[in-house]
């Protein structure tokens, strides 16, 4: 096809203008692109280097150790131990199955553990570690270690696990660690990210969870580049988290350990103070528990043997349980009444065997009477008559005022679990929480530590250590953290008139060391050592008046749930106290057979600081204390044979 | 002038021919190349294969053809245009009915030695079937409502074609070159006009037909839109790529994060970072300046292509030349404004810096296209 040159030239002419049109259009649209390039990499950079960061970095905690718990002389109450555990990569593994069923040759897996391996390794990433088995010792990890090569894609790994050495003796002081749950997330508002390492434990219960404050110390962490699919790549740095604090405690665990034994299979507890710091020597509650297996995952069936007890083995019966304090509460009241001026020593009441209060019979526990009664002989032999008579005189409120300022009624301030408050009742209380009035039975009842009356055999320890030395004793139980020791419970004067507590005690020193008095039998007679004391009986029943037509029934007799609590309160030595003891035997019978020789066996161990000679003991008591003395030793050597005890 | 007035005496012959390839374009097209092995070895992770060394054999492979294609004259080229148009047409057929289904697409045909993209065949293709078409009509006439069906068909059919595979980015890209080269030929632009009223009604019908009966596209294509569309609906799922794309970008500032240091692409954090998605590679290990530079190569390509155009003297020469340089410019153009969240993601590589053996060896070849317009250019 010819064309004419003309059209030629304006073909082209058209080409080239329409050609450099597109060119410009092309040239503007690149630079488009150059500015959104520019708004992207420079403009808008900081935020995408950071939103990269965050893709390639993630921070993974590192636990810290755990702040270990001694007591007063070092001896290890918790401590930390390797626990090896095995990993295992499922795609190193290749053959998970062939693995395991090597691995269960060399060492015993529990099938259920393998189970829930198998279930989480269908369910994670190939490349991410699962733990196979937990708590393995030291041999079972060598055997894995040593077949290594056999075994592709398995790791032993070493982590730290709580270790209770002194078995079930601080079960209730110290508590126990778990591994966080929900529950334990749900109760904080801002819970410190280490809570969701996996495995992490914190304190559950006790001393434990009280100061999980200090014992836990301050994550590390360490970043780590991950790529897109989670997969690890490198760690990039790491800081080292910090230690939880140590702890010294005030108890002694020789004197834990004793009283713990002294218990044996009783429903009862044993508080020992320190009469010049206000530490606690020892806060034992029969019976107790392993603490080792709640670390270790608690069997169902053990956890229901220990919540179906009727001894109540999971309760802290020291500081948790209270109970009427009985006649050793009789202490309060004639000090109410010495300080009101209401009575002199010599002052006596005369007990006929009972005494009619606004139409009501209330009796004495000696149902002949006293006859004529003094302070001391009312101490002594534990003259119920005769508190009637003086509280009347009194009123309840002085005396609920005196029970506080002798530390009944209040909650002391000790890092351990559910610390009761206990109940010093007053008028104000009663049509508070009763919505009724007062009633003069009700002072009656109170002033003989019956009724509403409820104490902690902590707050009665607490109790006898203020009466022995008449000054504001607190009870603490850390004695330093980290090397730094901590204020002692050494109080100020009670401001009470000292002839007045001499008075009070001198009755306590006939309770244990006259004839007559109710804890005569479980006396001490070495020289310097005497002890004053005072025995309980609290009723957990009210006596109907069919019992008591038919005459008193022997506690024997009854149920042991409705059995009397016997209880038992003394200081030692008596000249120069130095500990105050209480102890409770929950429906023990009376308190001077039942908690009576409990005490002064805990307080000759206290003050000897060791087994106590026997020449001590009265010298009818000897060949049967010598035979109990070699059966707890015994009993002791068994013990210390179980794998977590550090005891020689 | 149509070839036949070539004065043979004044086009160089022989080796001669040599001396008068464009070496600048040479040059420019193996710096790009060059790009694009480091880039592959960069997101190999430090190493030739699996990537950098079979794309590099392949660029030493279509710097052959592309010589052997510009020693041959331009007028044998525009005489077989309809063949290598209807060998394409045929070679898309062949794709529908014995293809090889990859990436959800089916768009390869295996030749054994290498997998074959007829669609990347026939970009090419269609373009020197439109110039030569343009360089047979006489340009009075190129505006009339037949004479402009029939390009209009020349260019629809393997669109239609390629859309089935589905390949949604090459189609509209082929669509988009035909177009230039018909408004470059002189078309009146009253067609253009109405093309794009047309093409803005289409995209209305689209949005409308969603979830009817007649729906036009796919789920996917429309879930593409999308999240182009709003990214942050969807950041772990379909909205991943563009975000993980801009984060690479921007995270690269004015100078980069270094050759090799790039995590996002390090750690796999992109999608397809040795194909589609090369570029935020190369923006992230070496910034504003790296992406500026690419980009400069590309226009300086584009610049001497448009150059040899407006110096031939004839039409098929002028028109492949520019036909050539308008797919290259689509390509990189779309395939940017993707990476940087200017327009959907529809798997557009970048032009001889992405892995791909076909599209690397036909760019090239048609880069010879223009190299021989050049060297058979009357002097």
């Amino acid at each position: 096809m010819r064309r004419s040159p003309k059209d030629q030239e304006a073909a082209h002419g058209k080409l080239s203008r329409r050609a450099l049109l597109l060119g410009g259009l092309q040239v503007g649209f690149v630079g488009a692109l150059a500015a959104r390039m520019r708004y992207l990499q420079i403009d808008q950079a900081d935020q995408f280097r950071l939103l990269a960061e965050e893709n390639r970095i993630n921070i993974r905690l590192l636990a810290p150790a755990r702040g270990e718990i001694f007591d007063r002389n070092g001896r290890t109450l918790a401590h930390n131990s390797p626990s090896y555990r095995i990993i295992i990569v499922p795609e190193d593994a290749g053959d998970v199955e062939q693995v395991i069923a090597k691995l269960s040759e060399l060492i015993a897996l529990p099938p259920e553990d393998i189970e829930r391996a198998r279930a989480e390794i269908r369910r994670g990433r190939p490349f991410l570690p699962i733990t196979l088995a937990d708590q393995l010792n030291w041999e079972d990890i060598s055997k894995v270690a040593v077949n290594a090569p056999a075994l592709p894609g398995i790791t032993p790994e070493v982590g730290l696990t709580r270790i209770y050495p002194q078995l079930d003796d601080f079960a209730h002081v110290v508590g126990y660690v778990g591994p966080v749950s929900d529950y334990d997330l749900s109760k904080l508002d801002a819970p410190d990210p280490i809570l969701r390492i996996p495995r992490f434990q914190i304190g559950k219960v006790g001393f434990e969870a009280k100061r999980e404050d200090v014992l836990r110390g301050t994550a590390g962490a360490k970043r780590i580049e991950v790529n897109a699919g989670g997969r690890v790549m490198r760690e990039l740095d790491r800081k080292e988290g910090q230690a939880g604090a140590d702890m010294q405690l005030t108890v002694d665990a020789d004197l834990q350990n004793y009283a713990q034994a002294r218990l044996g299979s009783e429903s009862a507890a044993v508080v020992v103070m320190d009469c010049e710091s206000g530490h606690m020597r020892a806060l034992a509650s029969a019976p107790s528990f392993d603490p080792n297996q709640f670390v270790r995952g608690i069997s169902v069936a053990d956890y229901r043997m220990l919540t179906e007890d009727p001894y109540r083995p999971l309760a802290n019966k020291t500081v948790q349980g209270t109970y009427p304090p009985g006649s050793t509460f009789k202490m309060v009241t004639s000090l109410a009444a010495l300080e009101e001026g209401l009575i002199g020593p010599d002052d006596t009441v005369y007990c006929p065997g009972h005494l009619e209060v606004s139409g009501r019979k209330f009796h004495c526990w000696k149902r002949g009477g006293h006859g004529h009664v003094d302070l001391n002989t009312s101490l002594m032999q534990s003259c119920d008559v005769y508190y009637y008579d003086l509280a009347i005189k009194v009123g309840i409120d002085k005396i609920s005022a005196m029970a506080t300022r002798l530390g009944l009624g209040t909650r002391h301030d000790l890092p351990m679990s559910a610390v009761a408050s206990g109940l010093a009742p007053n008028r104000e209380w009663k049509s508070r929480v009763k919505g009724q009035d007062w009633l003069v039975g009700d002072t009656a009842n109170a002033s003989i530590g019956q009724g509403f009356m409820l104490a902690s055999p902590l707050q009665l320890a607490v109790m006898t250590a203020r009466l022995a030395t008449g000054r504001d004793l607190s009870p603490r139980l850390i004695k330093s953290i980290d090397g730094a020791e901590q204020p002692s419970g050494a109080g100020e004067s009670l401001g009470l008139n000292e002839n007045h507590l001499r008075m009070v005690r001198r009755g306590m020193y006939s309770v244990s060391n006259d004839r007559r008095g109710t804890g005569y039998r479980s006396r001490i007679i070495a020289e310097g050592m005497r002890m004053g004391g005072k025995s309980g009986t609290s009723q957990v029943r009210n006596i109907t008046a069919a019992e008591r037509a038919a005459g008193v029934i022997s506690n024997k007799d009854l149920p042991w749930e409705r059995r009397d609590h016997a209880l038992y309160v003394c200081f030692a030595p008596f000249e120069n106290p130095k500990f105050a003891v209480s102890v409770i035997v929950e429906h023990g019978g009376g308190g001077s057979t039942a908690a009576a020789p409990i005490a002064r066996d805990v307080m000759l161990q206290a003050l000897y600081d060791g087994t106590p000679p026997l020449e001590a003991y009265p010298k009818g008591d000897r060949k049967r204390i010598k035979a109990q003395q070699d059966r707890l030793e015994r009993e002791r050597i068994k013990r210390a044979e179980n794998p977590d005890s550090d005891r020689a | 002038m149509s070839y036949l007035e070539y004065n043979a005496k004044s086009t160089p012959t022989g080796l001669r021919k040599i001396l008068y390839l464009n070496w600048p374009l040479t040059l420019l097209l193996a710096s790009v190349a060059g790009v694009g092995f480091l880039m592959l070895y960069s997101v190999a992770g430090g190493s030739f294969s699996p990537w950098a060394e079979p794309q590099f054999k392949r660029f030493l492979l279509g710097m052959g053809v592309m010589l052997v294609v510009a020693l041959i004259p331009i007028w044998f080229w525009r005489n077989i245009s309809i063949l290598a148009y209807l060998t394409s047409v045929v070679l898309l057929l062949a794709v529908e009915f014995f293809g090889t289904v990859g990436m959800g697409a089916q768009r390869w045909i295996d030749l054994g030695f290498m997998r074959l993209q007829p669609s990347e065949l026939m970009k090419i293709t269609s373009v020197m079937l439109l110039a030569a078409y343009y360089d047979w009509l006489p340009p009075e006439r190129s505006s009339r409502p037949t004479w402009v069906l029939i390009p209009v068909i020349m260019i629809l059919f393997p669109t239609f074609l390629v859309l089935r595979q589905p390949d949604l980015g090459t189609s509209i890209l082929m669509m988009a070159a035909g177009g230039g080269v018909m408004f470059l030929a002189g078309v009146h632009w009253a067609y253009f006009a109405a093309v794009i009223a047309a093409g803005l009604g289409l995209v209305a019908a689209v949005f409308q037909s969603r979830g009817s009966s007649w729906q036009l596209l796919e789920n996917y294509q429309y879930r593409r839109i999308d999240t182009f569309l709003d990214p942050s609906q969807d950041p772990l799922g379909a909205g991943y790529h563009i975000t993980q794309s801009k984060i690479a970008l921007g995270s690269g500032g004015w100078s980069g994060r270094g050759y090799m240091q790039g995590t996002q692409s390090r750690l796999n954090f992109l999608p397809e970072k040795h194909t589609d998605f090369i570029f935020t590679t190369l923006a992230e290990e070496f910034g504003f300046i790296g992406g500026l530079t690419l980009l400069t190569l590309y226009v300086l390509i584009i610049v001497f292509c448009v150059a040899t155009a407006l110096a031939a003297k004839d039409r098929f020469s002028s028109l492949v030349s520019l036909g050539v340089a308008i797919t290259f410019f689509l390509f990189f153009a779309v395939n940017m404004s993707m990476v940087m969240g200017l327009a959907p993601v529809v798997g557009v590589p970048l032009p001889l810096v992405s892995y791909g053996g076909s599209a690397m060896l036909v760019l090239l070849a048609a880069f010879g296209l223009v190299q021989s317009a050049n060297i058979h250019r009357p002097r």
